[in-house]
């Protein structure tokens, strides 16, 4: 007797869960060393579909596309052929969304995590730790950043700004 | 057209006209940094009129999209304020332009978030949140060249005195902007005024700039009378869905 050819079966639980790792997996383009769950820009995953509720950033982040075709790519890769993204405006994205486990891999990655509103500046250089740095300018390679100086150690740095 | 919808290009126009201007500073800038600062500002302000014109074309419903109305309406459909249409000329011009329209914006978006219309209401608290930060540059750098040197000081306030009489318009009110207010969608412009007033006073005086006089001026952008430079902005940003309608990447 000749066995039946199994059939590939996409394993595709129907549990939020799993959706919720799957985009975990998902990198910022911009700044990879962070996925969109420790950003803080999705803000609910709904089954079935699933569909997923997204925050932008900036109004003008040029990575918004890019995020929304590799969520959706990502959970069609892993058999939610029906898979959604949906822009959701409020309330707006703020930096405190970004998640402990974000905070410190951004700060690994060299890039100085929000500090707080009443102190919009880095606390403390990712290179060398000292709280002495300069403002170098507001703006910096991406919108969500701006570009600073360590007055310790002299190496230039990015500062996640608080939003 | 549905005065809301009209209310709505308004914004998303002035928004949209200003970043198309800063982009032509784009591998212009006097140094790196400030390049970064005025393309970053840009991509705020077009971001904000995409958001603003998906929701005009929605509220219209004749199936226009962000693209339909940002390309293919002609100049005198046009409402974005004359400030913004305004040439670049060199830093301390646009610095000066950017400034008076960020101090502008902010107040205009404090208010709109509070707006009895929802989704504008959503869209400024997010851009105000933006916006904030492009006053900080500009009135930054307004203070920098105002109180520099001799020179750095003239680039400023030769602009400033040009400019001046493009933001009578920004808090006279027409009878649209009445018809928001009465509706509770846009705020009362001369409660706005002072609120402008006062804090670009407290800058220049950090500047040692000095408030030039109101003007009575005739170029009202907002209801389509523009000055002479908007037709060329639009004639380059438009050129490509002119002559090859629909192209798309």
């Amino acid at each position: 007797m000749v066995e039946p050819t199994p059939v590939r079966v996409i394993d595709k639980p129907d549990d939020e869960e799993t959706v919720w790792d799957i985009l975990r997996g998902v990198p910022d383009p911009e700044i990879p060393v962070i996925n969109v769950v420790d950003l803080g820009i999705v803000r609910y995953v709904r089954m079935p579909g699933p569909e997923v509720g997204v925050t932008l950033t900036y109004s003008g982040c040029p990575a918004t596309e890019v995020i929304r075709e590799s969520i959706e790519l990502a959970l069609h890769e892993r058999g939610y052929a029906d898979a959604t993204v949906k822009d959701v405006l409020s309330p707006a994205w703020s930096s405190l969304w970004i998640s402990a486990e974000g905070r410190a891999r951004l700060a690994d990655f060299g890039i100085a995590p929000p500090n707080s509103e009443a102190d919009n500046r880095p606390a403390c250089c990712p290179h060398c730790g000292s709280d002495e740095s300069e403002l170098v300018s507001e703006f910096g390679s991406t919108p969500c950043k701006s570009l600073y100086r360590c007055l310790a150690c002299l190496e230039p740095f990015d500062y996640f700004k608080c939003h | 057209m549905d005065p809301r919808v009209k209310y709505l290009l308004r914004l998303a126009d002035s928004s949209l006209i200003l970043g198309q201007r800063l982009g032509e500073w784009v591998g212009h800038g006097p140094a790196l940094e400030e390049d970064l600062g005025l393309a970053n500002i840009s991509l705020d302000l077009i971001g904000q009129a995409r958001l603003l014109y998906a929701y005009a074309g929605e509220m219209e419903g004749q199936g226009r999209s962000e693209d339909d109305l940002a390309f293919l309406r002609a100049p005198d459909e046009f409402a974005n304020v004359s400030l913004v249409e305004q040439p670049n000329g060199d830093f301390g011009a646009t610095v000066v332009r950017q400034f008076l329209f960020d101090a502008w914006q902010l107040e205009l978006y404090q208010a709109l978030a509070g707006s009895a219309d929802e989704r504008l209401a959503e869209i400024a608290a997010k851009a105000v949140k933006e916006v904030r930060y492009h006053e900080r540059f500009s009135s930054g750098w307004l203070i920098r060249l105002g109180d520099g040197t001799a020179e750095s000081q003239r680039r400023v306030s030769e602009p400033l005195q040009d400019m001046w009489k493009f933001t009578t318009e920004l808090f006279s009110a027409d009878e649209l902007d009445e018809q928001m207010c009465a509706a509770g969608v846009g705020p009362d412009l001369t409660e706005l005024h002072s609120a402008w007033s006062a804090r670009v006073e407290q800058v220049l005086e950090e500047a040692t700039l000095s408030r030039p006089a109101d003007v009575e001026y005739g170029w009202f952008g907002k209801s389509g009378a523009h000055t002479e430079h908007l037709g060329y902005i639009l004639a380059d940003m438009q050129y490509l869905q002119r002559t090859y309608p629909g192209a798309s990447w």
